[in-house]
């Protein structure tokens, strides 16, 4: 099965790890991503002042890029797969804005008028989770080599996978689809209070403080919980739950660590793969010696 | 007490528009306010900031409270009355960054942090809060 995948940004650089394991993992389940040949920012947050039309030619440029792929044969039908919960949150609200308001959708075709046809509507937008869950849970466990037996995973959704109510990829208020995922890796899944809280976002550039003590706040109920790791699905969580914890101990210094990775990482663990596609050596704190720990790696 | 002022109508009627909510609908039930990660930063509870809008007081523009706000949507999530608080934050900051007000400025950051952050954070920053 062939499917467009669209990166974006952050997938290329700081969270390398994401997009190698989900590859990997893909290609164990017969699906083979496919990237389209050029592509843009997908604008990262939603344009949500109600006359703001320009942002949303970026996100929908991208679509475009997949109705051509298709036309093209590259790929089976005009489905997107996106990884980052903020491209999967723009790309998603912007197709539906396009689709809704005929005055807008018609405002961002005549800005297209440099592309060989503007954007037609056609494209349906998809986290991989969503996709995962469409293949059948059962085809994840099937696949599994090495259980993650023991090991006690929270699920970390934040904020844009799931809101605003109505555009997520579960119910707003209690989520399932990462818990479902994690139980057919065989998990031991953790239930915590604060898995749909967010965590600064992109404060964390000039409000580091703030942001640091949030994610404490999630990872320390994540710890009393009793997990032994956090799985994400979004790189700037991944950033403000892993890498930040630096910042955590300066104003709590009895924290310690607690491992934050991809989903998609535990997946390829449970799937028997590499250092390659597990890519864990990317990760801030280091989850191996845990992993060891469990016999797990 | 505060009550509605003719002349405050325009502002009102301004955030109104932008942000497409049914601002008059809150009940001050303070929902919003006690879901939101972000509170101890701010000046106003965003219960308060939508009680100003709906007054017409132009103050909420100088409340430190829009800017902080993460668009988490967490008080969308929890409104009982269907209004989506963060797009009413985004259509004050709106008003604020077309008057080309810079919230952050990137020659702030060091050469480290530029290197270390994801560009995500730097791009949804100043979507956020640059003209």
């Amino acid at each position: 099965m062939k499917v467009a995948y669209y990166p974006g940004c952050t997938l290329k650089t700081t969270a390398k790890n994401f997009e190698a394991s989900t590859l990997a993992s893909a290609k164990e389940l017969g699906i083979d991503l496919v990237e389209p040949g050029r592509w843009n920012c997908c604008g990262t947050v939603h344009a949500l002042a109600k006359d703001d039309v320009m942002h949303h030619i970026a996100p929908l440029r991208n679509l475009l890029r997949v109705e051509e792929m298709k036309a093209e044969g590259k790929v089976d039908d005009k489905k997107v797969v996106t990884l980052c919960a903020m491209c999967y949150n723009t790309l998603k609200r912007s197709n539906q804005v396009f689709k809704d308001d005929a005055d807008k959708r018609k405002k961002v075709q005549e800005n297209m008028e440099n592309e060989a046809a503007p954007y037609g509507g056609s494209v349906e937008v998809l986290h991989l989770l969503e996709l995962l869950r469409e293949q059948g849970w059962d085809k994840v466990s099937g696949r599994v080599t090495k259980p993650l037996k023991g090991l006690k995973v929270a699920p970390y959704y934040g904020c844009l996978l799931l809101r605003p109510r109505g555009t997520g990829l579960d119910d707003a208020d209690n989520p399932t689809i990462m818990e479902d995922l994690l139980k057919a890796l065989g998990a031991e899944v953790v239930d915590f209070p604060y898995k749909l809280k967010c965590c600064g976002s992109y404060h964390t550039v000039q409000m580091k403080e703030a942001v640091a003590d949030l994610s404490y706040r999630i990872l320390d109920q994540a710890k009393r919980a009793g997990a032994d790791i956090v799985a994400t699905a979004c790189p700037l969580c991944e950033y403000n739950l892993g890498p930040r914890q630096a910042e955590i101990r300066k104003h709590y210094p009895s924290f310690g660590a607690l491992p934050v990775v991809y989903f998609t990482q535990l997946m390829a663990l449970a799937f028997g793969l590499g250092d390659e596609s597990t890519a864990f050596g990317a990760n801030t704190p280091d989850p191996r010696p845990l992993l060891k720990e469990r016999g797990l790696i | 007490m505060l009550s509605f002022k003719p002349e405050n109508r325009a502002f009102r009627d301004k955030v109104k528009e932008l942000s497409g909510e049914k601002i008059d609908l809150c009940f001050q039930c303070g929902a919003c306010s006690s879901g939101c990660p972000m509170t101890q930063e701010m000046d106003y509870l965003p219960s308060k900031v939508i009680r100003m809008t709906q007054l017409g007081l132009e103050e909420a523009l100088d409340s430190k409270t829009i800017w902080v706000c993460t668009t988490c949507f967490n008080c969308e999530v929890r409104c009982p009355r269907g209004i989506d608080i963060a797009n009413v934050m985004e259509a004050l900051r709106t008003m604020v960054l077309r008057k080309k007000y810079n919230r952050v400025n990137l020659e702030d950051l060091t050469a480290e942090e530029l290197r270390e952050l994801p560009q995500i954070a730097i791009v949804s920053n100043q979507r956020k809060l640059t003209a």
